[in-house]
């Protein structure tokens, strides 16, 4: 029954999900299974949460690699969480948004996790010129197409583009980098992205088949598939 | 003197980067470090000395800023949030300047979120934008933020339908049904124009295909640069304009600053950050042909071995 119920419940919702979209008298049914889902997705915070403070949890007392960052962590996810539950400081009290300007949690959000997150964004810019460096280089044809690519993208992308071959004239204006760079993006790149979008909607048709009529079982953790 | 010294700076770089070119040529490696010293001095040394330029729009970038200028006054725009502190550098300013334009033109501006994190990054416009330059737009009536729901797609496929029945109350438990704004509109077919700024999942393109696409309301979004290209499908079939990364903030911003002259003295973050963005640009396709220069000098050293 552990797998049956969960295979009834799957073959049942998704019918009726596709049904309901083409028969007008089912949509609000449709409408209240995807609540369901809704409702489903809030457990996901409590499951994620939970999730973080048992593997950090564990790391810390067991004192495995790198357990000092977990205090971090565990520190910054319960103070976080009290700040937002009990509206510390909020001005507007319990009732008030939780991000309402001058509460714990807005301070908290605005001065730690704002640059904070912003900061490890732009880690990236270091790491992308020394891959670029390293990774882009005209080894043969189609490395050295995607070189030419880079390379007008990148320009394509900056006043110093438009800078260096304003002086083409209209007449051959393809051939000025940022119109190139709207090419390669327009034209090329459209078919690439296309064609595997278009592959990755049949998968997903396929895939959702093989979900509604029972034949995909690995979510159960059944690994006949 | 400001010129001067950006003249220094760049001769700097630039001297720097002929050494490593001479050095390529005799076949030395590049330190990884010194990539990272010449990035950190690209990107500081522009936004240290203030180095800006003008942005001409592109076609995507116009067509979006067209379609909020030419909806008569008093159309409802819904604007979605959906971006966390990661993107914030390059979507806030994104989300600020087309909030400001969408209020200038009097337009009726409905705020939510699809990301937990967007409640407080919209609290930014809040106070930058709507406090600072419409301090007579009242909430409820000319603007209103419904805030966060969780579920993803499973929130769009609802308000495509019911707006009310995912967010009974704005963010500060208003209900709906008393607050002005709102008082026309059931779904998302009431809006007539929805903009979803943003650049994970969910995001503009669930909007496209869960909201925009199925309800024929025109769609339009600004999006990280690294998730622009994806998009470019979209448009301009099912998308009426798109904003990449912050050279399309930049672009609208400089855009609507020339042709809104009252918002001439309005802050351009989008505009300060080109600056940074152009010289590591330049620096890094700068490694990219010392990288090949000593690819080739490498290879031909061992072909004469």
């Amino acid at each position: 029954m552990r797998r049956e119920i969960p295979l009834g419940i799957t073959i049942f919702v998704g019918f009726l999900a596709i049904v309901s979209f083409f028969s007008p008298p089912l949509e609000g049914l449709g409408e209240d299974f995807t609540l369901f889902f809704d409702i489903i997705a809030v457990f996901a915070f409590f499951l994620g949460g939970g999730n973080l403070v048992r593997i950090h949890a564990t790391k810390l007392i067991k004192r495995k690699a790198d357990w000092v960052y977990s205090i971090v962590t565990l520190i910054g996810f319960f103070g976080m969480l009290a700040a937002g539950l009990l509206k510390v400081g909020n001005p507007g009290g319990i009732a008030a948004p939780v991000t309402a300007p001058g509460s714990l949690f807005s301070t908290l959000y605005f001065n730690l996790n704002l640059p904070l997150g912003a900061t490890m964004y732009a880690l990236l810019a270091f790491y992308v010129a020394s891959a670029s460096y390293r990774a882009f280089r005209a080894k043969n044809r189609e490395a050295t197409v995607l070189l030419v690519a880079a390379f007008v993208i990148l320009l394509g992308s900056t006043p110093f583009g438009t800078m260096l071959t304003s002086w083409i004239p209209h007449s051959l204006d393809i051939l000025q980098i940022p119109n190139m760079a709207v090419w390669t993006l327009s034209a090329p790149n459209l078919a690439g992205q296309r064609a595997i979008m278009i592959g990755i909607g049949l998968g997903v048709v396929s895939m959702s088949l093989r979900l509604i009529l029972g034949i995909e079982r690995t979510y159960l953790g059944d690994d006949r598939g | 003197m400001g010129d001067i010294r950006v003249i220094i700076v760049l001769l700097l770089i630039g001297g720097g980067l002929l050494w490593l070119l001479i050095r390529a040529l005799r076949g030395k490696e590049v330190d990884r470090r010194l990539v990272f010293v010449f990035i950190l001095v690209s990107v500081a040394a522009p936004l240290l000395l203030t180095i800006t330029f003008e942005m001409k729009p592109t076609p995507v970038v116009q067509a979006l800023y067209d379609k909020i200028e030419n909806l008569p006054a008093g159309s409802k725009v819904l604007l979605s949030y959906d971006f966390d502190p990661p993107m914030a550098p390059e979507v806030q300013p994104m989300a600020d300047v087309v909030s400001r334009h969408v209020l200038a033109r009097k337009h009726k501006a409905v705020f939510m979120t699809l990301w937990a994190t967007g409640q407080a990054q919209f609290n930014i416009t809040l106070e930058e934008v709507i406090h600072r330059d419409f301090p007579e737009a009242r909430d409820g009536v000319d603007y209103v933020h419904l805030g966060y729901k969780a579920g993803n797609e499973g929130v769009l496929n609802v308000i495509r339908t019911d707006f009310k029945k995912m967010f009974p109350t704005d963010v500060h438990t208003v209900p709906w049904d008393s607050l002005p704004i709102l008082k026309r509109i059931r779904s998302c077919s009431d809006f007539d124009l929805i903009i979803s700024l943003g650049g994970g999942k969910p995001g503009l393109k669930e909007w496209v295909l869960f909201v925009g696409d199925p309800t024929r309301v025109p769609t339009a979004g600004g999006v990280t640069a690294v998730v622009a290209p994806m998009l470019y499908p979209y448009y301009p079939g099912q998308m009426c304009g798109l904003l990449g990364g912050i050279k399309g903030a930049a672009e609208y911003e400089n855009y609507f600053r020339d042709n809104h002259p009252e918002y001439a003295g309005m802050e351009t973050p989008a505009m300060l950050m080109m600056g940074p963005q152009t010289v590591a640009h330049v620096v890094i396709l700068a490694f990219i042909v010392i990288g090949n220069v000593l690819f080739v000098v490498t290879r031909r050293k061992e072909v004469k071995r």
